[in-house]
Order: structure tokens, then C-alpha cells, then sequence
């Protein structure tokens, strides 16, 4: 109970910092009145630009560290996550080819779609390649995720160079990541699918503390391994499709965030994936809000930051997987 | 019969032999069957058969009377629990939590443990003398009390059979000894089927009602200890010399005897 206080009062100090850091600033005044509905450029800011922002920021930051969790119980991998794993780029790669074969910006359902099954060819690449006598080894499967990654952010990269739509992003955000773009119908696209795929991965939960013991036990304890693995891939993979086709690729949120909710000693799969979504949510707000506001009035790419926080920590668990 | 094999055989995929080639067992209820046999021989198989990860190329592996591929894993869980040869991953809860994921066949996605689930954790816990330890975490157990406490898990699912793999390979003597008992008692007491492989010829000589003798996937013979346990049909298995010891009341001893460097034995 006080843990979930101080998370919930953790969510409102985020979207507070999210929604008053930036290029303009306002006395507190202004965001009452805007707040109370009074129309003023604060109110235009507000509405149109921050609250958008701040509500995709904190969806995105949930869904990629609940990914992030998902799938480091199915290849019971610490280090799992959708950017090392290289679904992010695939995801990415197949969002830029449907909207340079002519797919509108704005189309919020068929644009995930796309990044999923760019998304899906990463992983059945990645996994084939790591798949030793049956078993993923955990050292060829984050080598795999990385060498696929590199590899369709160039695809990416490629396709920017040779096509000028104007429903392209800046290569920036295929690479490293922007929430610039939110809107309210893409906040309310997304979450016609995500919420319905957040909801069965939490109730999977504890089919996942099952598997954390290992594929074999899990069986024995009565969970449907099988559909449950397929089930829960498809999912994490169209969270992390989600997140890449609203704000681009962001890496190191599935990493970081699932960790530290761990260290705090949450271990349980039914507390793990919801408190993870959270303290996504608040990680990804907090990265964007400090993206805007570090080179002000410039921004620097939201990507940088999760890196900064990211690769440090990455290392520190590579160091202790490899040494284990 | 409450499980067995009819006529089973099975190959593990990318292998050029049988792992079983037309095996036949029967274990009847409330009894304590050992496999045995040298290393390949297709035990470990055989429980995989008996609990339906495995399905068999030929023939029919049942179990409570339907094919045990047939089962939902749920429905399986509550009838049958492995006790397996560890290779689990080892991962940070406490020994209590890892006994509380025995009750997992019959939790719903987001239900809570009950006041009866505790109960059954706690019973559990207490007759493999864990309760002191409840709070530690797995992974800094001992070798015995790891396997009592993977035993307890089992035990939580409240099956009718319980099959164990090698639960006792990296047991002491006396630590063996206590483990076998214990599920020895809830074979006398609850009449909870056992079926265990080992290679602990004499121990399985005292505590299984039957043994089977398996070699390179097929039956040797099957039987109460005294039939199986010769010098003869060890020696075909082993191909090594086996003296057996008839101890009375202690049950059979098998000895494995000593080659001189000609191969005879002296």
C-alpha cells in the first residue's frame, strides 16, 4: 500500500515536470486558469501540446518496460528488451517501409501494424540465430539483437535517403526517438489495442512467474507453455511496435526500469508488470521532459537520454551475466 | 493400473536411435515403482512420456486413464507432480514462495492464495522440516534442503502420483535416506502413487515396491526387488560384474565387483 502511494505520488511529480518544462514558461497562475478552461496561449500549450505529449510519453515508457519485463521472463535473460533484441528497429523498418510505399502518418492502425511485423521478422532472425541445439544462448542472442538492429536502422536510414514524403520522419526519430508528434487521435488510437494487450499480459503474470523457473517446471505446474510463450511474444512485440510507431525508437526503458522495480523488491510477475508500467511511465515523461530542457530552446533526441541511463546499467549487468 | 506405457516407443528429434523401443509398464495404484538402469537407458523419458511433454511415436502413454497428451497441462498439475533433476532455473524468492507455486493449477489469473492455500503450503513445509527456513532465499540452500523444498512444491499440487527424477543424486546417505521415507510415508499414508528413477540400486531395493529394469530404451524385467535385483540381469544392464547380497530383513544389496586389468573378473 505505501509502496503504491509513493508510485502514484512518483506519477504525479513526472507529469507535473512533464507538463511545465519547456521552451515556454508560464507562472502558475496561467496553468490554473488554463486548467479551469480560460483560452490563453497557456491553455493552446496546455491542451494541444503538453498534455498530449506527456499522456504518450507516460503509454510509451509503461508499454516498453512491460515488454522489456515480458520478455526477460520468457528467455529468462535480464537483459532482454525490445532495442537490444533488435525488435525496436525491426519495428521501425516496417513502419518507414509501409509510409514509404504511400501509408499516411496518420494511420494509427494500420502504421502499428506494419512495425509489428517488422518487429516479428527481427525476432524470428535474432532467435534463429541464437538458437543453439534448442536453447537460446544468452551471449549469441543480445550479439544477434544488436548486429539485426544495426542492420535495419540502415534499412531505415537507406530508405530516408532515397524517399521524400512528407509523411517520413527525421531519420532522428527512427534512430533515436521524439514524442513531438503526439496528438490526442494517436493517444486514443493506441490505446484501443495496447490497453486489451496490457490487460491479458497481466493476467499471464502469473504463468510468467511459472516459466521463471524454467520451461520444463513451468509445464509441470500447469501453465500451457506453449500458447503461453506465443501469446506473451506477440504482445510484448506489439507493445514494443506501439511505442516505436508513436515515438520512434527508444532504447534501455524495457532495461533500466524493470531492474530497478526489481532491486526495490518486487519479484512477482503480478506486481512486477503493472508496477513496471508505472515506473515506465514516469521514466519516459521524466527522459522527455529533460530532453527539452537540457539544450533549451533546442531538443535533443529523447534516445540520448534513455542512453545515458541506459548503457551504464546495461554494462553493469552484462559484467554480472557473463561472470555468473 | 493408475499410469503406464503400452507399447511405447520414441525418438528425440535430430537422434538416429529409439529412446524407447516398445516399452510396456504398468503402475498400480499406491505403489512405489523404480526405474533403473544405466545412464541412456530412457528413464528420464519415460516420466516425460508419463507426463505428456513428450508424446510417443508408437503406442500409448496413459495416465488416470486418458492419454496423458490428452490432459490440459492445469488439469494435469493437480493429478501428477515431477519432482525433476533440478536444472531450474535459480532464481531470488524465498523457499516459501517456491512452494507456494504448487498451488498454481488451481489459481486463477488474479486470485490470491487462500487461508486452505496457506494451510497446504504450511502443512507441506512442515513435513519436510522447512518451516524454519521458509524466509530464505532458494538460492542459498543446500543441495537436501533444495530438494525438500522442490519436494514440498510437489507435494502442494496434492497429487495423486509423483514422479521423481534422480531426486536424490547429490544427496548424502542419511539425507537420502530421510527423503525416501518421506514420500515412502505418503505412499502408506495418502496411497500417493511413486514413480522414481535412480541409480541408486539399493535404496530403491528398500523403499519401491516394484523396479524395472531398463537398458539401451527397452524393459530388462519388471518386478518386485528380488526378481530384478540379480547378478545376471544387472551384469546384461551394467556390463559390469555385480555381486547381490541378500541382507533378509534389510532387502537385496547389489555390490558392483572389481575387474582386474584383463577385464576378468578375479
Amino acid at each position: 500500500m505505501k509502496r503504491a502511494l509513493a508510485l502514484a505520488a512518483l506519477l504525479v511529480l513526472a507529469i507535473t515536470i512533464g507538463l511545465s518544462a519547456g521552451a515556454a514558461v508560464f507562472p502558475v497562475g496561467d496553468w490554473f486558469d488554463a486548467l479551469r478552461g480560460d483560452p490563453g496561449p497557456a491553455a493552446t500549450i496546455l491542451w494541444r501540446v503538453r498534455l498530449p505529449r506527456v499522456v504518450t510519453g507516460a503509454l510509451t515508457g509503461g508499454m516498453l518496460a512491460v515488454s522489456g519485463v515480458v520478455f526477460q521472463a520468457l528467455l529468462r535473460n535480464p537483459l532482454a528488451e525490445p532495442y537490444l533484441l533488435g525488435v525496436s528497429s525491426g519495428a521501425a523498418l516496417g513502419a518507414v517501409c509501409a509510409l514509404a510505399l504511400g501509408l499516411s502518418a496518420t494511420a494509427y492502425f494500420a502504421l502499428p501494424l506494419a512495425a509489428l511485423a517488422g518487429a516479428l521478422v527481427a525476432i524470428a532472425v535474432v532467435f534463429e540465430v541464437a538458437r543453439v541445439q534448442g536453447r537460446l544462448d544468452t551471449r549469441v542472442l543480445l550479439l544477434a539483437g544488436v548486429v539485426v538492429s544495426a542492420f535495419f536502422s540502415a534499412c531505415v536510414l537507406l530508405i530516408l535517403t532515397f524517399v521524400r514524403a512528407d509523411t517520413l520522419r527525421s531519420a532522428f526519430f527512427w534512430t533515436l526517438g521524439s514524442l513531438s508528434g503526439a496528438s490526442w487521435g494517436m493517444i486514443v488510437a493506441m490505446s484501443v489495442y495496447t490497453v486489451p494487450a496490457l490487460v491479458v499480459l497481466f493476467g499471464l503474470s502469473r504463468h510468467l512467474n511459472a516459466l521463471s523457473l524454467g520451461e520444463e517446471t513451468a509445464a509441470y505446474l500447469g501453465t500451457e507453455t506453449e500458447s503461453v510463450k506465443r501469446v506473451a511474444f506477440l504482445l510484448a512485440s506489439l507493445l514494443a511496435a506501439a511505442a516505436v510507431s508513436v515515438a520512434g525508437v527508444i532504447g534501455f526503458i524495457g532495461l533500466v526500469v524493470p531492474h530497478a522495480v526489481r532491486l526495490a523488491g518486487v519479484r512477482d510477475h503480478r506486481a512486477l508488470t503493472p508496477v513496471s508500467f508505472v515506473a515506465g511511465a514516469c521514466a519516459l515523461v521524466l527522459a522527455d521532459a529533460a530532453a527539452r530542457t537540457v539544450a533549451a530552446p533546442m531538443e535533443i533526441p529523447i534516445g540520448v537520454v534513455t542512453a545515458f541511463l541506459g548503457v551504464p546499467m546495461f554494462l553493469i549487468l552484462l559484467r554480472r551475466a557473463v561472470r555468473s | 493400473m493408475i499410469c503406464g506405457l503400452e507399447g511405447v516407443s520414441f525418438r528425440y528429434r535430430g537422434r538416429s536411435a529409439n529412446a524407447l523401443t516398445d516399452v510396456d509398464l504398468t503402475v498400480a495404484e499406491g505403489t512405489h515403482v523404480a526405474l533403473v538402469g544405466p545412464n541412456g537407458a530412457g528413464k528420464s523419458t519415460v516420466l516425460r512420456l508419463l507426463t505428456g511433454v513428450l508424446t510417443p511415436d508408437a503406442g500409448k502413454a496413459t495416465v488416470l486413464g486418458r492419454d496423458a497428451g490428452d490432459w490440459k497441462r492445469r488439469d494435469m498439475a493437480r493429478k501428477v507432480a515431477v519432482v525433476s533433476q533440478g536444472g531450474e532455473a535459480q532464481v531470488p524468492i524465498s523457499v516459501r514462495e517456491l512452494v507456494s507455486m504448487g498451488r498454481h493449477p488451481y489459481l486463477g489469473a488474479w486470485s490470491a492464495l487462500s487461508r486452505e492455500d496457506h494451510a497446504t503450503v504450511d502443512a507441506c513445509l512442515e513435513s519436510v522440516d522447512l518451516i524454519a527456513l521458509s524466509a530464505c532465499d532458494v538460492r542459498e540452500l543446500s543441495g537436501g534442503e533444495l530438494q525438500r523444498a522442490r519436494l514440498a512444491r510437489a507435494l502442494v499440487q496434492e497429487p495423486r502420483i509423483l514422479l521423481l527424477d534422480e531426486p536424490t543424486a547429490h544427496l548424502d546417505l542419511g539425507h537420502e535416506a530421510r527423503f525416501m521415507e518421506l514420500v515412502r510415508q505418503y505412499t502408506v499414508t495418502q496411497s500417493v502413487t511413486v514413480v522414481a528413477v535412480t541409480h541408486h540400486l539399493n535404496v530403491s531395493a528398500r523403499f519401491a515396491d516394484r523396479m524395472v529394469l531398463l537398458a539401451e530404451g527397452t524393459v530388462l524385467k519388471q518386478g518386485p526387488p528380488d526378481v530384478v535385483l540379480t547378478p545376471d540381469l544387472l551384469e546384461a544392464a551394467f556390463h559390469w560384474p555385480v555381486t547381490v547380497v541378500d541382507l533378509g530383513a534389510m532387502g537385496r544389496h547389489a555390490i558392483a565387483g572389481v575387474r582386474d586389468s584383463a577385464g576378468g573378473v578375479p
